[in-house]
Protein backbone atom coordinates (compact mmCIF):
# COMPACT_ATOMS: atom_id res chain seq x y z
CA UNK A 1 0.00 0.00 0.00
CA UNK A 2 2.79 2.30 1.10
CA UNK A 3 4.41 2.19 -2.74
CA UNK A 4 1.35 2.83 -4.46
CA UNK A 5 0.71 6.03 -2.29
CA UNK A 6 4.18 6.95 -3.09
CA UNK A 7 3.97 6.18 -6.65
CA UNK A 8 0.17 8.57 -7.22
CA UNK A 9 2.71 10.81 -5.77
CA UNK A 10 5.16 11.22 -8.21
CA UNK A 11 2.18 10.85 -10.93
CA UNK A 12 1.29 13.82 -9.86
CA UNK A 13 4.31 15.30 -9.67
CA UNK A 14 4.97 14.28 -13.43
CA UNK A 15 1.65 15.97 -14.53
CA UNK A 16 2.86 19.03 -13.01
CA UNK A 17 5.94 19.19 -14.56
CA UNK A 18 4.90 18.42 -17.88
CA UNK A 19 2.56 20.61 -18.17
CA UNK A 20 4.49 23.56 -19.40
CA UNK A 21 5.87 21.02 -22.16
CA UNK A 22 2.44 20.83 -23.23
CA UNK A 23 0.40 23.36 -22.76
CA UNK A 24 2.91 27.05 -24.16
CA UNK A 25 0.50 29.16 -24.65
CA UNK A 26 1.41 31.69 -21.94
CA UNK A 27 -2.14 32.10 -20.58
CA UNK A 28 -2.52 28.64 -19.19
CA UNK A 29 1.20 28.63 -18.19
CA UNK A 30 -0.13 31.94 -16.75
CA UNK A 31 -2.90 30.05 -14.57
CA UNK A 32 -0.34 27.05 -13.99
CA UNK A 33 2.43 29.44 -11.85
CA UNK A 34 -0.56 31.29 -9.81
CA UNK A 35 -2.82 28.11 -9.39
CA UNK A 36 1.34 27.03 -8.24
CA UNK A 37 1.93 29.47 -5.98
CA UNK A 38 -2.12 28.86 -3.85
CA UNK A 39 -1.11 25.13 -3.74
CA UNK A 40 2.24 26.00 -1.98
CA UNK A 41 0.42 28.69 0.32
CA UNK A 42 -2.73 26.73 1.04
CA UNK A 43 -0.53 23.92 2.03
CA UNK A 44 1.77 25.71 4.31
CA UNK A 45 -1.26 27.54 5.64
CA UNK A 46 -2.27 24.18 6.83
CA UNK A 47 0.74 23.28 8.15
CA UNK A 48 0.64 24.98 10.75
CA UNK A 49 -3.55 26.33 10.86
CA UNK A 50 -4.86 22.68 9.86
CA UNK A 51 -2.82 20.80 12.36
CA UNK A 52 -2.89 23.36 15.38
CA UNK A 53 -6.51 24.54 14.95
CA UNK A 54 -5.38 27.95 15.08
CA UNK A 55 -7.34 29.66 12.20
CA UNK A 56 -5.00 32.90 10.90
CA UNK A 57 -6.60 35.01 8.40
CA UNK A 58 -3.22 36.82 8.29
CA UNK A 59 -1.85 35.20 5.96
CA UNK A 60 -1.49 37.93 3.10
CA UNK A 61 1.16 39.64 5.61
CA UNK A 62 3.58 36.86 4.54
CA UNK A 63 3.16 36.96 0.80
CA UNK A 64 3.27 40.95 1.23
CA UNK A 65 6.36 41.07 3.17
CA UNK A 66 7.91 38.34 0.69
CA UNK A 67 6.86 40.35 -2.37
CA UNK A 68 8.15 43.29 -1.04
CA UNK A 69 11.24 41.92 0.03
CA UNK A 70 11.85 41.17 -3.68
CA UNK A 71 11.27 44.32 -5.02
CA UNK A 72 13.00 46.48 -2.45
CA UNK A 73 16.39 43.99 -2.54
CA UNK A 74 16.20 43.73 -6.35
CA UNK A 75 15.53 47.40 -6.53
CA UNK A 76 18.31 49.15 -4.29
CA UNK A 77 20.41 46.30 -5.02
CA UNK A 78 20.69 46.90 -8.73
CA UNK A 79 19.60 43.32 -9.43
CA UNK A 80 19.41 43.01 -12.86
CA UNK A 81 15.95 41.57 -13.97
CA UNK A 82 16.88 37.75 -15.04
CA UNK A 83 17.55 34.52 -13.02
CA UNK A 84 19.79 36.61 -10.26
CA UNK A 85 16.43 37.27 -8.84
CA UNK A 86 15.59 33.68 -8.02
CA UNK A 87 18.10 34.17 -5.42
CA UNK A 88 16.07 36.81 -3.41
CA UNK A 89 13.04 34.16 -3.63
CA UNK A 90 14.36 32.28 -0.02
CA UNK A 91 15.38 35.69 1.35
CA UNK A 92 11.40 36.71 0.83
CA UNK A 93 10.70 33.96 2.72
CA UNK A 94 13.24 34.46 6.03
CA UNK A 95 12.03 38.12 6.07
CA UNK A 96 8.41 36.57 6.34
CA UNK A 97 9.63 34.21 8.94
CA UNK A 98 11.27 37.14 10.97
CA UNK A 99 8.20 38.98 11.06
CA UNK A 100 5.95 36.20 12.06
CA UNK A 101 8.40 35.87 15.55
CA UNK A 102 6.89 39.25 16.74
CA UNK A 103 3.41 38.59 15.62
CA UNK A 104 2.98 34.84 16.54
CA UNK A 105 4.45 35.93 20.23
CA UNK A 106 1.42 38.24 20.55
CA UNK A 107 -1.28 37.16 18.22
CA UNK A 108 -0.85 32.93 20.18
CA UNK A 109 -1.31 35.09 24.11
CA UNK A 110 -5.08 34.07 22.73
CA UNK A 111 -7.28 31.03 21.59
CA UNK A 112 -8.97 30.16 18.77
CA UNK A 113 -11.53 33.00 17.75
CA UNK A 114 -9.69 36.01 19.42
CA UNK A 115 -6.21 34.86 17.42
CA UNK A 116 -8.16 34.92 14.13
CA UNK A 117 -9.62 38.66 14.95
CA UNK A 118 -5.70 39.50 15.93
CA UNK A 119 -4.71 37.91 12.48
CA UNK A 120 -6.79 40.12 10.77
CA UNK A 121 -6.32 43.19 12.97
CA UNK A 122 -2.88 42.61 12.00
CA UNK A 123 -3.12 41.85 8.54
CA UNK A 124 -4.91 45.72 8.03
CA UNK A 125 -1.69 47.27 9.93
CA UNK A 126 0.42 46.02 7.57
CA UNK A 127 -2.00 46.61 4.58
CA UNK A 128 -1.80 50.32 5.81
CA UNK A 129 1.45 51.08 6.20
CA UNK A 130 2.45 49.65 2.69
CA UNK A 131 0.17 52.11 1.33
CA UNK A 132 1.15 54.94 3.39
CA UNK A 133 4.86 54.20 4.19
CA UNK A 134 7.49 56.22 1.49
CA UNK A 135 9.82 53.07 0.84
CA UNK A 136 7.02 50.71 -0.29
CA UNK A 137 6.62 53.77 -2.99
CA UNK A 138 2.79 54.41 -1.54
CA UNK A 139 -0.49 53.40 -3.21
CA UNK A 140 1.94 53.74 -6.66
CA UNK A 141 3.97 50.76 -5.66
CA UNK A 142 7.30 49.66 -7.15
CA UNK A 143 8.16 48.44 -10.18
CA UNK A 144 11.41 45.99 -10.90
CA UNK A 145 13.71 46.10 -13.35
CA UNK A 146 12.39 44.63 -16.59
CA UNK A 147 13.56 41.02 -17.62
CA UNK A 148 14.85 40.18 -20.58
CA UNK A 149 13.40 37.40 -21.47
CA UNK A 150 11.02 37.04 -24.87
CA UNK A 151 7.62 35.08 -26.12
CA UNK A 152 6.21 31.33 -24.79
CA UNK A 153 9.06 30.28 -22.53
CA UNK A 154 8.81 33.29 -20.68
CA UNK A 155 6.80 32.12 -17.90
CA UNK A 156 8.76 28.60 -17.88
CA UNK A 157 11.28 29.39 -15.15
CA UNK A 158 8.90 30.83 -13.14
CA UNK A 159 6.69 27.73 -13.12
CA UNK A 160 9.08 25.58 -12.21
CA UNK A 161 10.49 28.50 -9.38
CA UNK A 162 6.90 27.63 -8.46
CA UNK A 163 6.95 24.21 -8.42
CA UNK A 164 10.15 23.72 -6.34
CA UNK A 165 8.14 25.90 -3.74
CA UNK A 166 5.14 23.31 -3.82
CA UNK A 167 7.25 20.52 -3.56
CA UNK A 168 9.05 22.03 -0.76
CA UNK A 169 5.74 23.38 0.91
CA UNK A 170 4.05 19.56 0.61
CA UNK A 171 7.53 18.11 2.08
CA UNK A 172 7.81 20.41 4.96
CA UNK A 173 4.25 19.49 5.47
CA UNK A 174 4.52 15.73 5.25
CA UNK A 175 7.74 15.94 7.72
CA UNK A 176 6.00 18.12 10.40
CA UNK A 177 3.30 15.77 10.33
CA UNK A 178 5.73 13.08 10.69
CA UNK A 179 7.85 14.69 13.45
CA UNK A 180 6.68 14.72 16.95
CA UNK A 181 6.32 18.16 17.09
CA UNK A 182 3.77 18.05 14.59
CA UNK A 183 2.24 15.36 16.94
CA UNK A 184 2.24 17.97 19.56
CA UNK A 185 0.33 20.36 16.88
CA UNK A 186 -2.46 17.85 16.65
CA UNK A 187 -2.90 17.63 20.59
CA UNK A 188 -3.15 21.26 20.76
CA UNK A 189 -5.74 21.33 17.75
CA UNK A 190 -7.65 18.48 20.09
CA UNK A 191 -7.24 19.72 23.82
CA UNK A 192 -4.41 22.37 24.77
CA UNK A 193 -4.71 22.35 28.63
CA UNK A 194 -4.54 18.62 28.20
CA UNK A 195 -1.39 18.49 25.55
CA UNK A 196 -0.04 21.00 28.25
CA UNK A 197 -0.67 18.69 31.12
CA UNK A 198 1.37 16.33 29.22
CA UNK A 199 4.57 17.62 28.75
CA UNK A 200 3.84 19.88 25.45
CA UNK A 201 5.55 23.41 25.42
CA UNK A 202 2.72 24.55 24.08
CA UNK A 203 4.02 28.30 23.68
CA UNK A 204 7.37 27.20 21.54
CA UNK A 205 5.40 24.88 19.57
CA UNK A 206 2.80 27.02 18.63
CA UNK A 207 5.40 29.69 17.74
CA UNK A 208 7.38 27.43 15.86
CA UNK A 209 4.65 26.06 13.57
CA UNK A 210 3.78 29.82 12.81
CA UNK A 211 6.54 30.83 12.21
CA UNK A 212 7.65 28.13 9.89
CA UNK A 213 4.22 27.97 8.15
CA UNK A 214 5.63 31.66 7.07
CA UNK A 215 8.61 30.55 5.09
CA UNK A 216 6.95 29.34 1.87
CA UNK A 217 4.32 31.96 1.95
CA UNK A 218 7.07 34.50 2.04
CA UNK A 219 8.80 32.53 -0.67
CA UNK A 220 5.49 32.32 -2.98
CA UNK A 221 4.96 36.68 -2.50
CA UNK A 222 8.35 36.94 -3.39
CA UNK A 223 7.90 35.33 -6.65
CA UNK A 224 4.69 36.40 -7.12
CA UNK A 225 6.23 40.39 -6.70
CA UNK A 226 9.48 38.95 -9.98
CA UNK A 227 6.75 37.52 -12.26
CA UNK A 228 4.21 40.57 -12.21
CA UNK A 229 6.98 42.75 -11.92
CA UNK A 230 5.55 45.53 -10.38
CA UNK A 231 3.58 45.43 -6.60
CA UNK A 232 0.76 47.72 -5.65
CA UNK A 233 0.31 47.19 -1.72
CA UNK A 234 -3.48 46.61 -1.94
CA UNK A 235 -2.49 43.27 -4.08
CA UNK A 236 0.51 42.35 -2.03
CA UNK A 237 -1.54 42.87 1.11
CA UNK A 238 -4.91 41.79 -0.08
CA UNK A 239 -7.47 40.29 1.97
CA UNK A 240 -8.84 38.21 -0.65
CA UNK A 241 -5.64 35.92 -0.62
CA UNK A 242 -6.55 35.53 3.46
CA UNK A 243 -9.59 34.41 2.89
CA UNK A 244 -8.52 32.26 -0.58
CA UNK A 245 -5.67 30.80 1.01
CA UNK A 246 -7.51 29.50 3.82
CA UNK A 247 -11.05 27.96 2.02
CA UNK A 248 -8.27 26.09 -0.34
CA UNK A 249 -7.36 24.12 2.90
CA UNK A 250 -11.15 24.13 4.24
CA UNK A 251 -12.53 22.94 0.83
CA UNK A 252 -10.18 20.11 0.11
CA UNK A 253 -9.73 18.95 3.84
CA UNK A 254 -8.58 20.92 6.84
CA UNK A 255 -5.44 19.56 8.82
CA UNK A 256 -4.93 17.06 5.58
CA UNK A 257 -1.97 16.56 2.96
CA UNK A 258 -3.57 16.28 -0.07
CA UNK A 259 -6.92 18.76 1.31
CA UNK A 260 -4.70 21.90 0.56
CA UNK A 261 -3.60 20.83 -2.64
CA UNK A 262 -6.83 19.47 -3.65
CA UNK A 263 -8.86 22.95 -2.54
CA UNK A 264 -5.83 25.20 -4.26
CA UNK A 265 -5.88 23.33 -7.42
CA UNK A 266 -9.56 23.79 -7.91
CA UNK A 267 -10.44 26.75 -6.33
CA UNK A 268 -7.31 28.75 -8.03
CA UNK A 269 -8.04 27.39 -11.80
CA UNK A 270 -11.26 28.21 -11.37
CA UNK A 271 -10.86 31.75 -10.79
CA UNK A 272 -8.57 32.49 -13.04
CA UNK A 273 -10.88 31.10 -16.08
CA UNK A 274 -14.04 32.68 -14.15
CA UNK A 275 -11.98 36.13 -14.44
CA UNK A 276 -10.70 35.11 -18.01
CA UNK A 277 -13.93 33.83 -19.70
CA UNK A 278 -16.30 36.48 -17.80
CA UNK A 279 -14.53 39.52 -18.32
CA UNK A 280 -15.45 40.57 -14.62
CA UNK A 281 -12.61 40.23 -12.14
CA UNK A 282 -14.95 39.90 -9.06
CA UNK A 283 -17.58 37.09 -9.86
CA UNK A 284 -15.53 34.54 -8.11
CA UNK A 285 -15.74 36.66 -4.97
CA UNK A 286 -19.32 35.99 -5.08
CA UNK A 287 -18.97 32.64 -5.98
CA UNK A 288 -16.24 32.06 -3.32
CA UNK A 289 -18.39 33.18 -0.86
CA UNK A 290 -21.17 31.21 -1.21
CA UNK A 291 -18.58 28.12 -1.82
CA UNK A 292 -17.16 29.09 1.94
CA UNK A 293 -21.09 29.16 3.48
CA UNK A 294 -21.53 25.75 1.54
CA UNK A 295 -18.18 24.59 2.43
CA UNK A 296 -18.77 25.53 6.38
CA UNK A 297 -22.18 23.96 6.60
CA UNK A 298 -22.50 20.86 5.22
CA UNK A 299 -18.55 19.67 4.65
CA UNK A 300 -16.50 21.52 7.24
CA UNK A 301 -13.74 18.29 7.06
CA UNK A 302 -13.44 18.77 3.27
CA UNK A 303 -13.07 17.03 0.13
CA UNK A 304 -10.34 14.75 1.19
CA UNK A 305 -11.90 13.49 4.34
CA UNK A 306 -15.49 13.59 2.58
CA UNK A 307 -14.62 10.49 0.18
CA UNK A 308 -12.58 8.87 2.71
CA UNK A 309 -15.80 8.56 4.69
CA UNK A 310 -17.88 7.84 1.95
CA UNK A 311 -15.34 5.00 0.30
CA UNK A 312 -15.13 3.61 4.03
CA UNK A 313 -18.90 3.31 4.41
CA UNK A 314 -18.95 1.93 0.89
CA UNK A 315 -16.29 -0.90 1.64
CA UNK A 316 -17.91 -1.67 4.81
CA UNK A 317 -20.85 -2.13 3.10
CA UNK A 318 -20.13 -4.12 0.88
CA UNK A 319 -18.02 -6.28 3.28
CA UNK A 320 -21.32 -6.74 5.79
CA UNK A 321 -23.24 -8.00 2.67
CA UNK A 322 -20.46 -10.47 2.02
CA UNK A 323 -20.58 -11.81 5.33
CA UNK A 324 -24.16 -10.95 6.10
CA UNK A 325 -24.75 -14.25 8.71
CA UNK A 326 -22.09 -12.27 11.44
CA UNK A 327 -22.40 -8.45 11.17
CA UNK A 328 -22.16 -7.90 15.22
CA UNK A 329 -18.52 -7.26 14.93
CA UNK A 330 -18.59 -4.61 12.18
CA UNK A 331 -21.57 -3.03 13.75
CA UNK A 332 -19.45 -3.09 16.93
CA UNK A 333 -16.27 -1.15 15.67
CA UNK A 334 -18.92 1.67 14.21
CA UNK B 1 6.95 7.54 55.27
CA UNK B 2 8.76 10.51 53.52
CA UNK B 3 6.51 13.41 52.41
CA UNK B 4 6.26 13.46 48.70
CA UNK B 5 3.92 16.38 47.95
CA UNK B 6 2.62 18.77 50.17
CA UNK B 7 0.52 22.02 49.76
CA UNK B 8 0.66 24.71 52.59
CA UNK B 9 -1.68 27.25 53.09
CA UNK B 10 -2.81 27.39 49.56
CA UNK B 11 -6.05 30.19 49.01
CA UNK B 12 -7.87 30.50 45.53
CA UNK B 13 -10.98 32.69 44.78
CA UNK B 14 -12.95 33.13 42.22
CA UNK B 15 -14.44 36.72 42.16
CA UNK B 16 -15.98 36.36 45.43
CA UNK B 17 -15.94 33.23 45.72
CA UNK B 18 -13.41 31.51 48.45
CA UNK B 19 -12.76 28.00 46.10
CA UNK B 20 -9.34 27.33 48.14
CA UNK B 21 -9.07 29.09 52.02
CA UNK B 22 -6.34 28.10 53.56
CA UNK B 23 -6.08 24.78 52.92
CA UNK B 24 -3.14 22.49 53.67
CA UNK B 25 -2.62 18.61 52.08
CA UNK B 26 0.20 16.39 52.76
CA UNK B 27 0.89 13.25 50.42
CA UNK B 28 3.25 10.69 51.65
CA UNK B 29 5.42 8.67 49.47
CA UNK B 30 4.00 5.41 48.43
CA UNK B 31 0.36 6.32 49.93
CA UNK B 32 -2.72 5.92 48.04
CA UNK B 33 -4.22 9.16 49.49
CA UNK B 34 -8.06 9.62 49.04
CA UNK B 35 -9.41 13.05 48.83
CA UNK B 36 -12.75 13.73 49.45
CA UNK B 37 -15.58 16.35 50.38
CA UNK B 38 -18.87 18.03 49.17
CA UNK B 39 -19.32 19.59 45.67
CA UNK B 40 -18.05 22.66 45.53
CA UNK B 41 -15.87 22.04 48.46
CA UNK B 42 -12.76 22.73 45.87
CA UNK B 43 -10.98 19.18 45.71
CA UNK B 44 -10.73 20.16 41.77
CA UNK B 45 -9.40 23.75 42.41
CA UNK B 46 -6.75 22.06 44.57
CA UNK B 47 -5.57 19.37 42.06
CA UNK B 48 -5.82 22.55 39.22
CA UNK B 49 -3.91 24.68 41.92
CA UNK B 50 -0.97 21.26 42.64
CA UNK B 51 -0.51 20.79 38.49
CA UNK B 52 -0.17 24.97 37.76
CA UNK B 53 -3.19 25.51 36.13
CA UNK B 54 -4.47 27.84 38.73
CA UNK B 55 -2.88 29.83 39.90
CA UNK B 56 -2.60 29.77 44.15
CA UNK B 57 -3.62 33.49 45.57
CA UNK B 58 -1.59 32.44 48.73
CA UNK B 59 0.38 29.59 50.09
CA UNK B 60 2.76 27.11 48.58
CA UNK B 61 2.91 24.04 47.01
CA UNK B 62 6.09 21.44 46.98
CA UNK B 63 7.34 18.46 45.43
CA UNK B 64 10.01 16.45 46.55
CA UNK B 65 11.15 19.39 48.83
CA UNK B 66 11.04 21.66 46.06
CA UNK B 67 8.69 24.43 45.55
CA UNK B 68 5.82 24.61 42.43
CA UNK B 69 3.82 27.32 43.15
CA UNK B 70 4.18 28.90 39.90
CA UNK B 71 5.47 25.85 37.75
CA UNK B 72 3.29 25.34 34.53
CA UNK B 73 1.53 22.64 33.78
CA UNK B 74 4.00 21.58 31.56
CA UNK B 75 6.78 21.54 34.01
CA UNK B 76 4.38 20.09 36.67
CA UNK B 77 4.12 17.06 34.53
CA UNK B 78 8.10 16.81 33.90
CA UNK B 79 8.96 16.81 37.34
CA UNK B 80 6.95 13.87 37.25
CA UNK B 81 3.03 14.49 38.77
CA UNK B 82 0.50 12.97 36.35
CA UNK B 83 -3.11 14.16 36.20
CA UNK B 84 -6.70 13.18 34.91
CA UNK B 85 -9.49 15.39 34.60
CA UNK B 86 -12.86 14.92 35.95
CA UNK B 87 -14.49 15.01 32.34
CA UNK B 88 -12.09 12.43 30.58
CA UNK B 89 -10.13 15.01 27.94
CA UNK B 90 -7.97 13.05 25.15
CA UNK B 91 -7.21 13.46 22.03
CA UNK B 92 -10.18 12.53 19.71
CA UNK B 93 -8.92 13.10 16.68
CA UNK B 94 -5.62 11.54 17.07
CA UNK B 95 -5.36 7.62 17.29
CA UNK B 96 -5.15 6.00 20.38
CA UNK B 97 -1.38 5.39 20.13
CA UNK B 98 -0.54 8.87 19.08
CA UNK B 99 -2.70 10.05 22.14
CA UNK B 100 -0.18 7.74 24.33
CA UNK B 101 2.85 9.01 22.43
CA UNK B 102 2.18 12.55 23.01
CA UNK B 103 3.07 11.78 26.94
CA UNK B 104 6.36 10.14 26.12
CA UNK B 105 8.90 12.67 26.47
CA UNK B 106 7.95 14.46 29.49
CA UNK B 107 10.68 16.96 29.26
CA UNK B 108 12.02 16.84 26.01
CA UNK B 109 13.29 19.94 25.02
CA UNK B 110 11.16 21.56 22.35
CA UNK B 111 13.31 21.86 19.25
CA UNK B 112 14.41 18.11 19.22
CA UNK B 113 10.65 17.33 18.72
CA UNK B 114 11.04 19.29 15.32
CA UNK B 115 13.69 16.64 14.57
CA UNK B 116 12.67 13.34 15.46
CA UNK B 117 10.04 11.22 14.57
CA UNK B 118 6.61 10.53 16.46
CA UNK B 119 7.96 8.28 18.26
CA UNK B 120 11.00 5.69 18.85
CA UNK B 121 10.86 1.63 18.46
CA UNK B 122 10.66 2.06 22.93
CA UNK B 123 8.48 4.59 22.83
CA UNK B 124 6.19 2.74 21.05
CA UNK B 125 6.87 -0.02 22.82
CA UNK B 126 6.31 1.53 26.39
CA UNK B 127 3.01 2.87 24.95
CA UNK B 128 1.73 -0.59 23.91
CA UNK B 129 2.81 -2.22 27.10
CA UNK B 130 0.16 0.68 29.22
CA UNK B 131 -2.02 0.33 26.43
CA UNK B 132 -2.07 -3.51 27.36
CA UNK B 133 -1.95 -2.80 30.48
CA UNK B 134 -5.15 -0.99 30.78
CA UNK B 135 -6.83 -3.75 28.28
CA UNK B 136 -6.62 -1.09 25.31
CA UNK B 137 -3.61 -2.56 23.05
CA UNK B 138 -6.59 -4.23 20.57
CA UNK B 139 -7.78 -0.06 19.81
CA UNK B 140 -4.53 1.06 19.14
CA UNK B 141 -5.03 2.06 15.86
CA UNK B 142 -8.83 3.87 16.48
CA UNK B 143 -9.25 7.23 16.59
CA UNK B 144 -9.49 7.96 19.80
CA UNK B 145 -12.70 9.71 19.92
CA UNK B 146 -14.06 6.61 18.82
CA UNK B 147 -13.72 4.93 22.93
CA UNK B 148 -16.51 4.50 25.40
CA UNK B 149 -16.42 7.00 28.35
CA UNK B 150 -15.14 3.85 30.11
CA UNK B 151 -12.64 2.98 27.59
CA UNK B 152 -11.58 7.59 27.46
CA UNK B 153 -11.01 6.63 31.46
CA UNK B 154 -8.88 3.86 31.15
CA UNK B 155 -6.75 5.53 28.38
CA UNK B 156 -6.55 8.59 30.14
CA UNK B 157 -4.68 6.63 33.13
CA UNK B 158 -2.89 4.94 30.24
CA UNK B 159 -0.87 8.18 28.68
CA UNK B 160 -0.02 9.72 32.25
CA UNK B 161 1.43 6.37 33.07
CA UNK B 162 3.48 6.06 30.26
CA UNK B 163 5.47 9.04 31.31
CA UNK B 164 6.28 7.35 34.37
CA UNK B 165 5.19 10.01 36.58
CA UNK B 166 5.94 9.52 40.79
CA UNK B 167 2.77 10.54 41.59
CA UNK B 168 -0.48 10.25 39.92
CA UNK B 169 -3.53 12.57 40.70
CA UNK B 170 -6.75 10.88 39.53
CA UNK B 171 -9.93 12.99 39.54
CA UNK B 172 -12.82 10.52 39.80
CA UNK B 173 -11.46 7.73 38.30
CA UNK B 174 -14.80 5.89 39.08
CA UNK B 175 -17.07 8.50 38.07
CA UNK B 176 -19.43 7.40 35.54
CA UNK B 177 -18.38 3.83 35.36
CA UNK B 178 -19.97 0.85 35.45
CA UNK B 179 -18.80 -1.63 38.56
CA UNK B 180 -16.82 -4.19 36.60
CA UNK B 181 -14.57 -1.27 35.94
CA UNK B 182 -14.48 0.13 39.02
CA UNK B 183 -13.04 -3.02 40.21
CA UNK B 184 -11.00 -3.55 37.44
CA UNK B 185 -9.42 0.53 38.13
CA UNK B 186 -9.34 -0.57 41.42
CA UNK B 187 -6.74 -3.54 40.90
CA UNK B 188 -4.96 -1.32 38.52
CA UNK B 189 -4.40 1.35 41.02
CA UNK B 190 -3.12 -1.50 43.51
CA UNK B 191 -0.86 -2.72 41.14
CA UNK B 192 0.97 0.29 40.36
CA UNK B 193 0.51 1.48 44.09
CA UNK B 194 3.09 -1.39 44.73
CA UNK B 195 5.03 -0.61 42.02
CA UNK B 196 6.14 2.42 43.99
CA UNK B 197 3.43 4.46 42.18
CA UNK B 198 2.06 7.53 44.79
CA UNK B 199 -1.91 8.30 43.99
CA UNK B 200 -3.53 11.03 44.85
CA UNK B 201 -7.40 10.64 44.45
CA UNK B 202 -10.59 12.60 44.62
CA UNK B 203 -13.48 10.24 44.40
CA UNK B 204 -17.51 10.61 45.48
CA UNK B 205 -17.65 6.96 45.72
CA UNK B 206 -17.33 6.26 49.12
CA UNK B 207 -16.38 2.62 49.19
CA UNK B 208 -13.89 2.81 46.55
CA UNK B 209 -11.79 5.35 48.36
CA UNK B 210 -12.33 3.47 51.56
CA UNK B 211 -11.24 0.47 50.27
CA UNK B 212 -8.37 1.95 48.52
CA UNK B 213 -6.64 4.50 50.46
CA UNK B 214 -4.77 4.49 53.53
CA UNK B 215 -4.90 8.40 54.12
CA UNK B 216 -8.14 10.43 53.33
CA UNK B 217 -8.04 14.14 53.67
CA UNK B 218 -12.11 15.45 53.89
CA UNK B 219 -12.16 19.12 52.39
CA UNK B 220 -15.48 21.48 53.29
CA UNK B 221 -15.60 25.22 51.96
CA UNK B 222 -12.29 25.35 50.42
CA UNK B 223 -10.00 23.76 53.42
CA UNK B 224 -8.59 20.43 54.85
CA UNK B 225 -11.68 19.24 57.35
CA UNK B 226 -9.94 16.53 58.78
CA UNK B 227 -7.29 13.68 57.81
CA UNK B 228 -6.66 10.39 58.97
CA UNK B 229 -7.17 6.75 58.40
CA UNK B 230 -10.38 5.71 56.38
CA UNK B 231 -11.87 4.07 59.62
CA UNK B 232 -11.25 7.20 61.74
CA UNK B 233 -12.33 9.73 59.61
CA UNK B 234 -15.98 8.06 58.37
CA UNK B 235 -16.76 8.15 61.94
CA UNK B 236 -16.18 11.81 62.61
CA UNK B 237 -18.38 13.95 63.40
CA UNK B 238 -17.36 16.86 61.64
CA UNK B 239 -17.18 14.81 58.16
CA UNK B 240 -21.20 13.58 59.11
CA UNK B 241 -21.80 17.35 59.48
CA UNK B 242 -20.04 18.79 56.46
CA UNK B 243 -21.63 15.60 54.05
CA UNK B 244 -25.06 15.54 55.48
CA UNK B 245 -25.51 19.52 56.36
CA UNK B 246 -27.32 18.80 59.81
CA UNK B 247 -26.10 19.34 63.11
CA UNK B 248 -26.73 22.97 64.44
CA UNK B 249 -22.54 23.09 64.88
CA UNK B 250 -22.71 23.05 60.82
CA UNK B 251 -24.87 25.22 60.48
CA UNK B 252 -23.16 27.92 62.66
CA UNK B 253 -20.47 27.71 60.41
CA UNK B 254 -22.17 27.93 57.29
CA UNK B 255 -23.21 31.18 58.34
CA UNK B 256 -20.18 32.81 59.48
CA UNK B 257 -18.21 31.41 56.62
Amino acid sequence: MKWQQGAWWALGLVIFAAFPLVETNPFWTTVGIFTLIYMGCATSWNMFSGYSGYVSLGTAIFYGCGAYTMALVSIDGHVPGGAEQFWLVPLGGLVAMAVAVPLGAVALRVRRHTFVVITIAFFFVFQLAAINATFTGGPAGLSLALIPWQGNSYNTPFYYVALGILVFAVVLSALVRRSRFGLQLLAIRDDEDRAMGLGVKVKAVKLTGYVLSAFVVGMAGALYAMFLGQIYPQFAFDPVFDVTVALMAFLGGFGTLLGPLLGGLILEASQQWLTASYSNGSLYLILFGALFLIVVLFMPQGIVVKVKEMWVHHTLKAETNEVEPAPAPHSQRV
Amino acid sequence: MTLLLEAQGVSRSFGGLKALDDCSLSVERGSITGLIGPNGSGKTTLFNVITGYVKADAGTVSFEGRDITRARPNVVFALGIGRTFQLTRIFSRLSVIENMLVATQRDESWLRGLTRSKSSKSELDAAMQWLEFVGLSKLADLPAGSLSYGQRKLLELAYVLVADPDVILLDEPAGGVNLTLINEIVEKIRTLNQSGKTFLIVEHNMEFVMNLCDTVTVMHQGSALVTGAPAEVRSNPLVLDAYLGGGDEAEHEVSHG
